[in-house]
């Protein structure tokens, strides 16, 4: 009746998985007791959980991202205090099955839930706006795109209380992840959980391609595209391409596990090797669609704290496109010791250094925005500066791991954790704090407290060199990756000081808590009535913050880069049209959020196999959307009167502050 | 202002960070025994100096700029529409082209030089030592010797060691760091690596790919001893131990789970044994003269060594594909050189996709 799933598969006898999943369930309770209380659930249902508003969606992405990140830090923080216990010769207080559950969940979350989350979260809330549209081209696909992310969230963390998780390490490389090696259910979880959110994914890729190229305002000519955008249509051109690899490869190993099938397999055939150059296909191309993204807001918020145009946009743009398709031919550095051969090597060596050039462009064309300009240092142009700093650290390193004979020394090394954790976090994790502090006045209509910012910003800076220098002095010295028992005691040392590390930036997290209490609590003194409160260059600006659901009263018509600059240099900024038109606009639809609640039924019921309850989940998707599809009901107008009263109100502000 | 100091600081870490990590002799990359770890590691520093040129005026401009131009400095030149110029560009363009162009012929020639399928140049007779990955422990195996350890390896100092790597298992990652670099160990697989140690010591090895609960232990000495004396010593020792590893099921005995597995020694071991693990992996492989069709036809399509796929075409028809080239690896050393270039691992690895 229930497949394997039977009540052993709770894990009673580990006290710090039982004490976590206490916690969740009663800040569960809470938070459903407070939304009961203010009898706030009908809101939240046709206000946000239904809501189609690109802007809404944003938010709920930004917020799914920052509680998955305390989740994926508290996982690091028990690895580096394991690590310190270890190399002093004790136990510790995990075992190696709970520990490579842990070092494999803190990869996945951090990667697919936190980095994708948020910055595909900064694209919803943004690039509509930047390039003057009313929503995304496909509205509901926007929302049944985030459900599949969420749904996906649910499965993994359900992973904690029922079963386990993968211990194969976030890629999960066969023969290790097949049946044969791992007949428990955590490599399954971790595949639906996958497969689930890739979908989401992929259709958030089709969506806003279609957005980029399809609904920018008349007069907004690729060449005059606001650099996020530009960043974010070349990630979302990576999204398209490469997500279906992974959701090809997933499902081969899928046949592996459920068919007995044997593509990856060490006997009948089975090619392990295939599946790790299919796998990284997949993989280089997404560490670019996290990290360019991250580059366009580097370069929004740079030019608009030094107050001066972007250098070299031109020269930008092309980088970033060049970045695009080198992606695409660089996965094999992955795995230089795989035995490729010279040739083979020395060719996807080359290629990864030649991406180099292009990355130094963009960082010389932040540097000389910053050369004669007017820098003023809010928290967003220290992440950005902070970035520069860092990143160019992670990038030299990175090079140097691309010469393949000296990747034979530092493959799989602490250097290796220490390269990507410097460009990730130091990029996409410090991009992704600049644009949300950049642009959460724009989503919530006031500004993060800069106080409490700046100083998350220093805990996180030196809390990251003192913890990952220590790790490429680690990897010299002949650490591996993921050892978690009897480590060399000659580590001990550095080990202590990365854990330190580690303990800074947990301050800098606490500030960042803080600082949205304390933003909250003030939220009436800084809130921003012009909607424009950076002195912005960019279309984002020019409505009210938060923005009308329309976004724009009437369409906005573009005559240059900088759209919104020029618009106050030449005076039509903040101009009362002289008459509105009736604004045609989608209609929220709960079949999101129902989908995706029937593929978390269909996910759980594949990985327990509860056969009858997988056939009822994936009917249940289907019917669903099928159903949907059948709606005409979808759109509306919104009437003149409406948007009269809204843009007065809008008005009304900026005279308050004139 | 606060934040700048702070900012110098910073440089001064990342300085300090530099410094230690070129500096330190006590780590393992840092101070290797062994001619390949030694180009390793002059490779390394050659490639960090070399983006030094850019990385070091990238972070003093960074802060510099960030100094100078700040807000509140008013005397600083403020030029809000200026975004362009031709020689910056050039200069940022062609720099980067440059250091990268040659690191790219650095790259080429030192894949070719420090490829580890490429045998070391000496004029002392190479040891010929089988590696193979099993949960969760090391099998070494000396073929010439006849004889095999658990967990400890030893060849004399200065001397060639021409290892042949494979799994019993999932993937693993041989390496010796202080030696010189590593290679995978994979499963119906060969691949190979060649290391030498000009100094004699106990070296630390390691599993470089994680492979699953009892990873962690997966840890080994190499033993480069002092002079042929000392190695005959050694084998001497591992003569002397009562265990044998003739067979199969002796082998099954042995490549049970377990985890931090005690140094074991063999007194004698088939010398087929890494084949026969190899060839383990082909045993449900009925289709042997389809498969040698296959086979020959990718082989020549690849536009390989000509012999090697009439090899395949000639003998496949009766036994199975990879035994075969395997085996002829180890009977006829010419021929096995040969294909091995030919193809490297992939050529090792087309066996088995030829043969589905």
């Amino acid at each position: 009746m229930f497949g394997k799933l039977t009540l052993d598969a709770v894990p009673y006898h580990e006290p710090i998985i039982m004490v976590t999943i206490a916690g969740i369930i009663l800040g569960g309770l809470a938070i459903a007791g407070l939304i009961t209380y203010f009898g706030k659930w009908q809101y939240l249902w046709k206000e946000w959980l239904t809501s189609v508003d690109h802007k809404r969606l944003g938010i709920m992405y930004l917020i799914l991202g920052m509680v998955m990140l305390l989740r994926g830090f508290a996982d690091a923080v028990m690895m580096r205090g394991q690590q310190v216990i270890a190399s002093a010769g004790g136990e510790g207080y995990l075992n190696a099955h709970h520990y490579d559950q842990i070092f494999t969940a803190h990869g996945v979350i951090m990667i697919f839930f936190v980095a994708m989350p948020l910055v595909i979260g900064l694209m919803n809330i943004v690039v509509p706006l930047q390039i003057g549209a009313r929503d995304v081209a496909f509205p509901f696909l926007n929302n049944l795109s985030f459900w599949f992310t969420a749904a996906a969230v649910v499965l993994i963390n359900v992973s904690l209380g029922v079963g386990e998780f993968a211990q194969t390490g976030w890629l999960a490389y066969p023969p290790l992840s097949g049946l044969e090696f791992s007949p428990g259910v955590g490599v399954d979880y971790w595949i639906w959980s996958l497969q689930i959110s890739g979908l989401g994914t992929l259709l958030t890729g089709v969506n806003f391609f279609a957005t980029i190229i399809r609904m920018r305002a008349p007069g907004m000519t690729m060449m005059r595209l606001p650099v996020f955008t530009w960043t974010a249509l070349c990630a979302n051109v990576l999204i398209i391409a490469s997500f279906p690899i992974l959701t090809v490869t997933i499902a081969l190993l899928t046949a592996d596990r459920y068919l007995g099938t044997h593509f990856f397999t060490n006997d009948m055939g089975g090619n392990m090797m295939m599946y790790i150059n299919l796998i990284w296909a997949w993989g280089h191309p997404e560490v670019y669609i996290l990290v360019l993204p991250v580059f366009g807001i580097f370069s929004e918020v740079v030019a608009t704290f030094c107050k001066k145009k972007l250098f070299g946009y031109t020269s930008l743009v092309w980088a970033t496109i060049a970045i695009t398709v080198l992606s695409f031919i660089v996965w094999l550095h992955h795995f230089f010791t795989m035995g490729s051969g010279a040739n083979v090597n020395a060719f996807f060596g080359i290629t990864t250094m030649i991406i180099s050039i292009p990355t130094g462009v963009k960082i010389f064309n932040w540097l000389f925005t910053m050369y004669r300009g007017r820098i003023e240092f809010t928290s967003p142009m220290l992440w950005t500066v902070g970035f520069i700093i860092t990143f160019t650290v992670g990038g030299m390193t990175g090079v140097l791991l691309s010469v393949p004979a000296a990747n034979f020394v530092l493959h799989n090394s602490l250097f290796l954790i220490a390269h990507f954790h410097n460009v990730i976090i130091g990029g996409v994790v410090f991009g992704c704090f600049a644009g949300i502090t950049y642009w959460f006045p724009k989503a919530f209509g006031f500004k993060l407290d800069d106080v409490w910012g700046k100083r998350a910003f220093w805990c996180w800076i030196t809390g990251f060199f003192v913890a990952f220098m220590p790790l490429y002095v680690l990897g010299f010295m002949g650490m591996t990756r993921r050892v978690s028992q009897n480590i060399d005691p000659e580590f001990h040392g550095w080990l202590v000081v990365a854990a330190c590390g580690a303990g800074l930036i947990a301050l800098g997290v606490l500030c960042q808590v803080i600082q949205i209490v304390v933003s909250i609590r003030d939220r009436e003194k800084n809130r921003d009535l012009t909607g424009d409160p950076w002195g912005g260059r960019t279309l984002e600006w020019a409505t009210s913050s938060p923005p009308p659901f329309y976004n724009f009263a009437i369409e906005p018509k573009i005559k240059g880069l900088d759209a919104f600059w020029e618009a106050k240099q030449d005076g039509s900024a903040y101009r009362k049209p002289a008459q509105y038109a009736p604004i045609h606009m989608p209609k929220n639809s709960g079949a999101g959020v129902i989908i995706a609640a029937f593929s978390v039924v269909f996910g759980f019921a594949m990985i327990w196999h509860i056969w009858w309850m997988a056939i009822a989940g994936f009917v249940g998707m289907i019917a669903t959307w099928i159903i949907h599809s059948f709606n005409d009901d979808v759109d509306y107008y919104v009437q003149i009167d409406e948007i009269e009263r809204i843009e007065a109100a809008h008005f009304a502000n900026i005279d308050k502050v004139a | 202002m606060r934040p700048f100091d702070v900012k110098r600081g910073l440089g001064a870490l990342l300085l300090l960070a530099t410094a230690g990590l070129l500096s330190g002799c006590d780590m393992a990359l840092m101070s290797p025994k062994g001619q390949v770890g030694l180009e390793q590691k002059s490779l390394i520093l050659t490639a960090l100096g070399l983006m030094l040129i850019v990385v070091v005026p990238v972070i003093v401009m960074a802060v510099a700029f960030a100094y100078k131009y700040r807000a509140s400095n008013t005397s600083a030149t403020y030029a809000p529409d200026w975004a362009h110029s031709n020689k910056i560009e050039a200069v940022v363009w062609t720099v980067p082209v440059i250091i990268v162009a040659i690191l790219a012929v650095i790259t080429w020639k030192t894949s070719h030089s420090l490829d580890p399928y490429k045998p070391l140049e000496s004029e002392v007779k190479p040891i010929q030592v089988d590696v193979i990955s099993l949960d969760w422990k090391w099998l070494f195996v000396y073929p010439e010797l006849g004889i095999a350890s658990v967990n400890e390896l030893a060849f004399p100092v200065n001397t060639p060691v021409n290892f042949r790597v494979t799994s019993d298992t999932v993937m693993n990652s041989f390496f010796i760091p202080q030696l010189g670099g590593q290679i995978y160990a994979m499963a119906g697989m060969q691949t190979k690596l060649h290391l030498i140690a000009n100094e004699a010591g106990q070296y630390k090895g390691i599993s470089g790919g994680y492979s699953g609960a009892g990873f962690s232990g997966m840890k080994f000495n190499a033993i480069a001893t002092q002079d042929q004396a000392g190695f005959d010593a050694w084998v001497a020792k591992v003569k002397a131990s009562s265990k044998a590893l003739n067979t199969m099921d002796e082998f099954n005995a042995l490549a049970k789970k377990s985890e931090n597995h005690p140094v074991e020694y063999f007194a004698s071991a088939d010398p087929k044994l890494f084949v026969n693990i190899i060839n383990k992996f082909m045993g449900d492989m009925k289709h042997g003269e389809h498969a040698a069709m296959q086979h020959g036809e990718k082989q020549a399509a690849m536009s390989h060594d000509e012999s090697m796929s009439h090899e395949g075409m000639e003998h496949d028809a009766s036994m199975n594909h990879a035994g075969m080239e395997h085996g002829d690896a180890m009977h006829h050393e010419a021929q096995g050189e040969q294909m091995d270039h030919a193809g490297h691992m992939p050529a090792d690895k087309t066996v088995k996709a030829g043969t589905n």
